[in-house]
């Protein structure tokens, strides 16, 4: 039953107010008005009135626009037709493909009940040493990359979905740039993996409501592929202009913001797009990797807090680096265990060593005296930076751990590190020299 | 009584409006049918002909006009037994249940029986027909896993009651009548294996309550030590993500010295309680030898699980404790995260457009907690026996920053305060519970004067570490430098704590005892080193060497080497032991 109502009571914000009966909650709607037609989503029923969020913003919307009612709610279409195509935050198409109809799948549906979900076990390899040895990311693990504007995220994003070994990706765009959603295009085109790629953009000059649609829409395609069996990776950029379309909505409706403008439900927000990353037993799984802009660099905003306890670590990408301290991936232990038996001994004696070097250059900068170990560990720190942390070094895993122990090597004598002697004898790259009194000592303070 | 039935006037994310007949009961039970599915609610708000109701469930398709029909019934949990060793969503639904009738997704609409009806327990009586009795009065009891289950007069009856009929011992379901009981005015009730009580009611059919004096051992040595949780006690545990609050649970609800362990994960990652989930029932309780599956109870409503159940999902935990409390035992309820909890009841709140206080968090935000953590306690049962419900709840304060409500709502009640810092997870110096900041108000299981010294020790070597910032090493004499190198020393050798090592994970009471009694011996001894360095590289194979004995089992040839070489490390610097120096 298509019933078109044309008496519009209300208009503010992006939202608009018509008299209606038989209208569901969350039912979509077409919005025909001389500027146009838009879709539009029903966010409350109150005695005989429908409130509804339009997608394409109220601008020039009139008190006789035409609403019909289109008895479904949000949905989106999923067969094989979607790979290689671009659609925006109303899943209409971007590029010059055709519409694609029928086999609607809708949105924001159910969450996995976690009695279903497994321990997770694969690792994704990124050829990145920051991310393959020291942050391992994982199948199924959501994570995002903060930073501030101007790092070069959206690359990053770019060359981890190149590089790592999965079937489809599926690319959530949120107040891109229309540079960088060419970019995105342009890259994996040239790569080759467009064939395997279905991009959801909302640019900058879209309307806003078109931006809090994009997640959902990314996730219930990828969900889809997953449960048909394929390994999945999405990527969200930028989760902080969604969050920021959530709050104009929020505050249009008049709701109590709880932080800094920002809605109280904004973790439950968060928290329902990330949690549909999934490995499935016996299916395929779903890896999400997002870009969390930090306003003002700072952590505590509300964006990334929230983010931060939802998601499984995060990456800091400062400085065109992605930092050691501060990046976690919280799934790393169920997979380093299981690459070469020296990753972990590495992973954490290197970043100690490098810890202590950044208490050197502390003390270097307070003018006291630098000690021959201090010296030590700022050269160590030089090449770890330059050699390691560097984001254009693309090395498989294995080779950034060969790499890492000759380092260790150049640089110090064995005993100063702190690794157990079984490991030395195995994997220190030169024969041991006589370690000398003086340098015999473990130095690297109370790090364990 | 009739029940009301209603229609939906309005419908605002997951608060329905709806018009009732005739009367309504507030917190009852309703469902909402919508797109031919039943909708479990419940009523929060009544105003004239309106009820508003919080849907457990998605709200999708719901139109206005909808039938709404109300149970009458308070939010209730099934208590009997079979309850250990599930795995329940916030409205006692079983999980994996659920996953078999429906597949991987949660589907809305679909509520299991949180018990099994068909599933047999041998019941042996134990109360003599014609006793009187009053709620909570042990009938007799069932095997169950590792304990004997009590079957209690069920605990919402009131008033006394005479036993006219007990059941002999056999095999008996759920659903069979186990006892008759008359009142003073003669009616007659049924008794039978499972029971009902209203989650948001605490049970208090026991003689006493008592001061928590009992230490409750977590084997993490900076808790029990420093820190420690008492039975009956309550805690919380706040800090930013990452710092380590879910692993410090983890680990607790591992090796907690207490008979039943219940975590309720509450709005956070749903891949955090399948590792408990799949991990359990693999590992070994070394207290009963048995599956630690067989005394845990999970229940789980993670973050993207309908928001409105975080509220029912800790108070259906703590209504569980309470309830195996009742038959004499001592349980551990979990809570992670109660923040999420809190940001439900805004979210609520907010809906309900009530004026809002500190950062849109109700004005009721306060007592609700204090109310919830008042549900703990140490109590002596009406026949005599002790049971206990401890409360750890973790706080995720926003920014990490502790100064916001629910952290201070929650520090004005609890007896203990384990605050993380992300210096310290930052350090990787796990646990990363602060110790110059938390708090605990409950007694050490090791000597109180060494508690205070290594408190000392550790406040003034904070001291000379801001000092020596300033003015260097250089300018630090050597007496304030070894205070620095002790300080460092216990909490690198006993305040941190490998969550992942085998032996290190877990240190039992006597092996706290003895540790730290070394170490507080250590930290009172006058030392003396030539120069700084001398004493800095000590220290260093100090903690070493202590490291060492940490993770050595205990009674081992190897413990007793590792105490014996730090013992003598040691005698080459004591002051007063220079004749037996070997130097
Ligand atoms: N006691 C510990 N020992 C070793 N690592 C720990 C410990 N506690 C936390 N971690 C590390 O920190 C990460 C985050 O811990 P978690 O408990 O999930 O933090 P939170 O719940 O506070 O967000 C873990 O994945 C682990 O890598
Ligand atoms: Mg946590």
């Amino acid at each position: 039953m298509k019933t078109t109502y044309t008496r519009v009571e209300q208009i503010v914000g992006n939202v608009i107010a018509v008299r209606a009966t038989n209208v569901a909650y969350r039912e979509l709607a077409e919005v025909s008005s001389a500027q146009g037609r838009s879709l539009a989503q029903v966010i409350r029923l109150e005695s005989g009135r429908a409130f509804l969020q339009v997608f394409a913003g109220t601008r020039g919307i009139g008190t006789d626009a035409e609403v019909r009612f289109l008895g479904h709610p949000m949905r989106v279409h999923f067969s094989e037709a979607l790979l290689g195509r671009a659609f925006d935050g109303s899943a209409r198409p971007r590029d010059k493909g055709p519409e694609l109809e029928h086999s609607w799948v809708s949105v924001a549906g159910p969450s996995v009940n976690p009695a279903e979900r497994v321990i997770p076990r694969r690792m994704v390899r990124t050829g990145i040493p920051m991310i393959d040895v020291f942050n391992t990311l994982v199948e199924s693990q959501k994570l995002p990359i903060f930073s501030v504007a101007g790092e070069p995220y959206n690359p990053l994003l770019a060359r981890i979905a190149l590089q790592a070994e999965v079937d489809v990706i599926v690319l959530g765009g949120m107040g891109l740039k229309y540079d960088d959603y060419l970019y995105f295009r342009d890259t994996l085109e040239a790569e080759g993996a467009l064939g395997r790629t279905v991009i959801f953009a909302h640019t900058a000059s879209d309307p806003v409501v078109e931006c809090l649609m994009v997640p959902d829409l990314a996730l219930a395609v990828a969900e889809q592929f997953a449960v048909g069996g394929k390994r999945v990776l999405v990527l969200l950029s930028d989760m902080t202009n969604f969050a920021d379309a959530l709050k104009e909505i929020a505050i249009t409706m008049e709701q109590i913001p709880s932080n800094r403008g920002y809605p109280g439900d904004l973790y439950s927000q968060l928290a329902a797009r990330y949690e549909k990353a999934v490995d499935f037993e016996h299916a395929g799984s779903i890896t999400i990797l997002a870009v969390t802009t930090m306003p003002g660099d700072d952590v505590t905003h509300p964006v990334p807090d929230n983010t931060g306890y939802i998601t499984e670590g995060q990456f800091y990408l400062r400085g065109g680096r992605i930092e050691p301290f501060g990046s976690l991936s919280r799934l790393k232990q169920f997979v380093n265990g299981r690459t070469r038996e020296d990753h972990r001994t590495l992973m954490n004696v290197m970043i100690q060593l490098y810890a202590a070097c950044k208490e050197s250059r502390e003390k270097l900068a307070m003018g006291f005296q630098m000690s021959s170990w201090d010296q030590k560990l700022l050269s160590f720190g030089q090449r770890f930076e330059r050699e390691m942390m560097d984001l254009d070094v693309n090395i498989p895993l294995e080779q950034a751990l060969d790499l890492g122990w000759r380092i260790l090597g150049e640089c110090f004598e064995p005993a100063e590190t702190g690794i157990a002697s079984k490991m030395i004898e195995k994997f220190w790259p030169r024969p041991q020299a006589q370690p000398s009194a003086a340098t015999a000592r473990r130095e690297v303070g109370s790090a364990r | 009584m009739t029940q009301s039935t209603g229609k939906v006037k309005a419908v605002n994310g997951n608060l329905v409006v709806a018009e009732f007949d005739r009367d309504v009961r507030q917190n009852e039970v309703t469902y909402v049918h919508a797109e031919g599915l039943r909708l479990k609610s419940e009523l929060i708000r009544v105003r004239g002909r309106y009820a508003e109701m919080q849907v457990f469930e998605d709200t999708t398709g719901l139109r206005e006009g909808d039938a709404v029909e109300f149970s009458g019934e308070l939010l209730s949990a099934e208590l009997g037994p079979g309850l250990l060793g599930q795995v329940y969503d916030g409205l006692q639904n079983p999980l994996p249940e659920l996953a078999r009738a429906q597949g991987a997704f949660l589907q809305r609409g679909n509520y299991l029986a949180p018990l099994s009806s068909e599933r047999q327990w041998s019941f042996t009586p134990s109360a003599s027909v014609g006793a009187t009795l009053a709620a909570g009065a042990t009938l007799g009891s069932v095997p169950e896993g590792i304990f004997d289950h009590r079957i209690l007069v069920p605990l919402a009856w009131e008033g006394t009651w005479k036993l006219t009929w007990l059941a002999p011992a056999g095999e008996y379901t759920i659903q069979d009548p186990i006892a008759k009981l008359v009142d003073a005015q003669g009616r007659e009730r049924v008794a039978k294996l499972s029971q009902r009580w209203p989650v948001k009611l605490p049970i208090r059919a026991y003689a006493e309550r008592l001061r928590p004096s009992e230490p409750l051992t977590t084997q993490v040595r900076i808790i029990d030590t420093f820190f420690p949780v008492a039975r009956g006690g309550t805690y919380c545990i706040p800090g930013p993500f990452g710092a380590g609050k879910t692993v410090l649970q983890q680990i607790t609800s591992r090796n907690a010295d207490v008979d039943v362990v219940i975590v309720a994960a509450c709005g956070e990652r749903a891949g955090e309680v399948v590792e408990t989930l799949r991990e359990f029932p693999e590992l070994t309780d070394p207290r009963t030898g048995r599956s630690l599956m067989e005394r845990t109870l999970i229940i789980c409503n993670t973050s993207s699980m309908p928001v409105a159940a975080r509220e029912a999902s800790v108070y259906l935990g703590i209504t569980i404790a309470e309830y195996y409390r009742q038959m004499g035992l001592h349980v551990l309820l979990l809570a992670d995260s109660t923040s999420r909890w809190a940001q439900a009841l805004r979210e609520v709140s907010g809906r309900l457009e009530e004026i809002p206080g500190e950062e849109a968090f109700p004005a009721y935000l306060e007592s609700v907690i204090a109310g919830f953590y008042e549900r703990g306690g140490m109590v002596r049962l009406n026949d005599g026996r002790m049971g206990s419900v401890t409360i750890g709840g973790t706080v995720s304060p926003a920014g990490g920053n502790f100064e916001e409500p629910v952290t201070q709502a929650t520090l004005k009640v609890v007896g203990a305060f384990h605050g993380l810092s992300r210096e310290r997870s930052d350090a990787r110096r796990y646990p990363a519970i602060h110790p110059l900041e938390s708090w605990s108000k409950y007694e050490t299981i090791v000597a109180r004067e060494l508690v205070a010294l290594g408190r000392r020790t550790l406040r003034r070597g904070n001291e000379v570490h801001q000092m020596m910032k300033v003015v260097g090493e250089e300018g630090t004499s050597i007496d304030d430098f070894v205070t620095y190198l002790k300080a460092e020393y216990l909490d690198a050798s006993y305040l941190q704590q490998d969550a992942y090592h085998e032996v290190d994970a877990a240190t039992p009471r006597e092996r706290q005892v003895e540790v730290y009694g070394w170490i507080g011996n250590l930290l009172g001894q006058a030392l003396r080193f030539a120069s700084k360095d001398e004493a800095r590289s000590f220290f260093q194979r100090l903690t070493q060497a202590t490291n060492d004995w940490n993770r050595t089992p205990r009674g081992s040839s190897e413990y007793e080497e590792a105490r014996a070489k730090l013992d003598g490390m040691v005698a080459e610097h004591a002051v007063g032991n220079e004749g037996r120096s070997q130097r």
